[in-house]
């Protein structure tokens, strides 16, 4: 159990070197020359204007919240998920109250209009 | 075994799942799709390099190997360097539990994890942090709405995957990738889960789709807007790292479709498979990455409010109704 984690952790490693190594390789022989307007931020060919930096639509950040709610739900159903079989009816209406809460909550969101892109 | 052969096993696997999806999924994926994209639109496609233009990706490696290495003045040169390990380290993690076939030995896979779905869905999500990382690192303002909308993209898509994968798991009642396959083959109906789990099926081919952000879901990229999306600022090997992990994730996922629902790598029929049960998952494999570049060169791209609504109206009431029928059937034909 802790050794197939040992492994993942290898992997983990073993591939951040191996993805580092082509910038290794590009550090060493890419061809170096400089000057100012080639380290502007591309903008389309027009001088930058600002920063990007800067405020940005509020509802990518409203998704990002419906969807922390969902998913550690989600993560309750794994483990039911597994031993479904085994439980038989008292896990299914168990989980049955559990899913129509999480509906609940999509439904609540549809409906202040959370879910609307404006 | 003594710890020192075992490091050395995960080193070893490491490095070939490195080198193999680096070759097959980005060198040679890149090299189809191309090939493809010029088939369905009447062209010929590459075909200069190499005989039917068969080395043309090994040519542009080449040369993005002596592409120099731009680090805009406004970036964050911390953020945007590590984005470009963050997104092929991410989409790699995924092919820990991806069993590619089996031998006399046992099934071929670097690690059977007993939560292999668990960790799959957990490490196909996290090539979002790398894109949202090179978006904000950028400092560019294409490049940050193309982050931006890959996070809410990608975690739009990442529940009806969620859900998809527990029906499955319900089904076999094991998250370990080759407990799944054995019991789509080798137990009593030997019947995939494709034909007992279509809706999941669909719903994790099309949310795939959009985790791996591929037309009609490629909003993060979208050329004709964003120029490049999160990777506009990125120049030579950089550029090719972002290609290595986009390449590799959507090689992941097919494959997680070939385990979780085409048997794996077993073959339709018990009995004698006629190919060598690696073939057979290439086979299979190559089938499902064929319909994604033919979806890709089919359909047109969709509006932000169209892809969020296809996800949240649509395809996540789908995937809970669906889970609730499976348990429903589960626990009425447990016997």
């Amino acid at each position: 159990m802790l050794l197939d984690w040992a492994y993942v952790a290898v992997f983990a490693i073993v591939g951040g070197v191996m993805a580092a190594l082509p910038l290794g390789v590009i550090w060493l022989i890419s061809p170096r020359s400089t000057y100012p307007q080639k380290n502007e931020t591309y903008e389309s060919g027009v001088p930058t204007i600002g920063q990007a930096w800067a405020q940005f639509n509020i509802r990518y950040y409203l998704f990002s919240l419906i969807f922390v709610v969902f998913d550690v739900e989600i993560i309750y159903l794994y483990p039911w998920a597994v031993v479904a079989r085994r439980l038989g009816p008292l896990a299914f209406y168990e989980i049955l109250v559990f899913l129509v809460i999480l509906v609940l909550g999509l439904a609540y969101a549809w409906r202040t209009g959370a879910l609307e892109w404006v | 075994m003594s710890w020192a052969l075992e490091l050395l096993r995960a080193v070893v696997g490491t490095v070939l799942i490195f080198t193999g999806v680096a070759v097959i999924a980005a060198m040679f994926g890149v090299l189809l799709e191309r090939k493809i994209s010029g088939w369905i639109q009447s062209r010929l496609g590459p075909k200069h390099v190499g005989p039917q233009g068969l080395l043309q990706t090994i040519a542009d490696t080449l040369k993005l190997l002596q592409k120099e290495n731009i680090v805009p003045r406004n970036a964050d040169p911390l953020i945007f360097a590590s984005a470009v390990i963050v997104v092929p380290l991410a989409a790699l993690l995924d092919y820990v539990v991806i069993p590619f076939g089996a031998t006399r030995g046992g099934p071929l896979i670097y690690r059977d994890l007993n939560v292999g779905v668990l960790y799959f869905a957990a490490t196909s999500s996290l090539v979002v942090v790398g894109i949202l990382m090179a978006g904000w690192g950028s400092n560019n303002k294409y490049a940050l709405l193309g982050g931006l909308r890959s996070a809410a993209q990608m975690v739009s898509y990442e529940i009806p995957i969620g859900l998809a994968l527990i029906t499955v798991a319900m089904q076999a009642g094991s998250l370990s990738t080759v407990a799944i396959v054995a019991a789509q083959t080798t137990s009593a109906p030997h019947v995939w889960y494709i034909i007992t789990q279509p809706i999941s099926f669909l719903i994790f081919l099309t949310a795939a789709t959009a985790e791996v952000n591929r037309v009609p879901f490629d909003l993060v990229e979208a050329e004709s807007e964003l120029v490049a999306g999160y990777f506009s600022e990125y120049t030579g090997m950089r550029f090719a790292l972002f290609q290595l992990g986009e390449y590799g994730e959507m090689f992941a996922m097919a494959a997680m479709a070939v385990t979780l629902f085409l048997g794996g790598w077993h073959a339709p029929w018990p009995g004698r498979p006629l190919l060598h049960p690696v073939l057979w998952f290439v086979v299979k494999l190559y089938v499902l990455i064929f319909v994604f570049m033919w979806v890709r060169w089919t359909y047109p791209r969709f509006r932000i409010d169209q892809l969020l609504n296809f996800s949240w109206k649509f395809l996540i009431p789908l995937a809970l109704v669906n889970l609730v029928v499976t348990a429903f059937f589960i626990m009425v034909l447990r016997a």
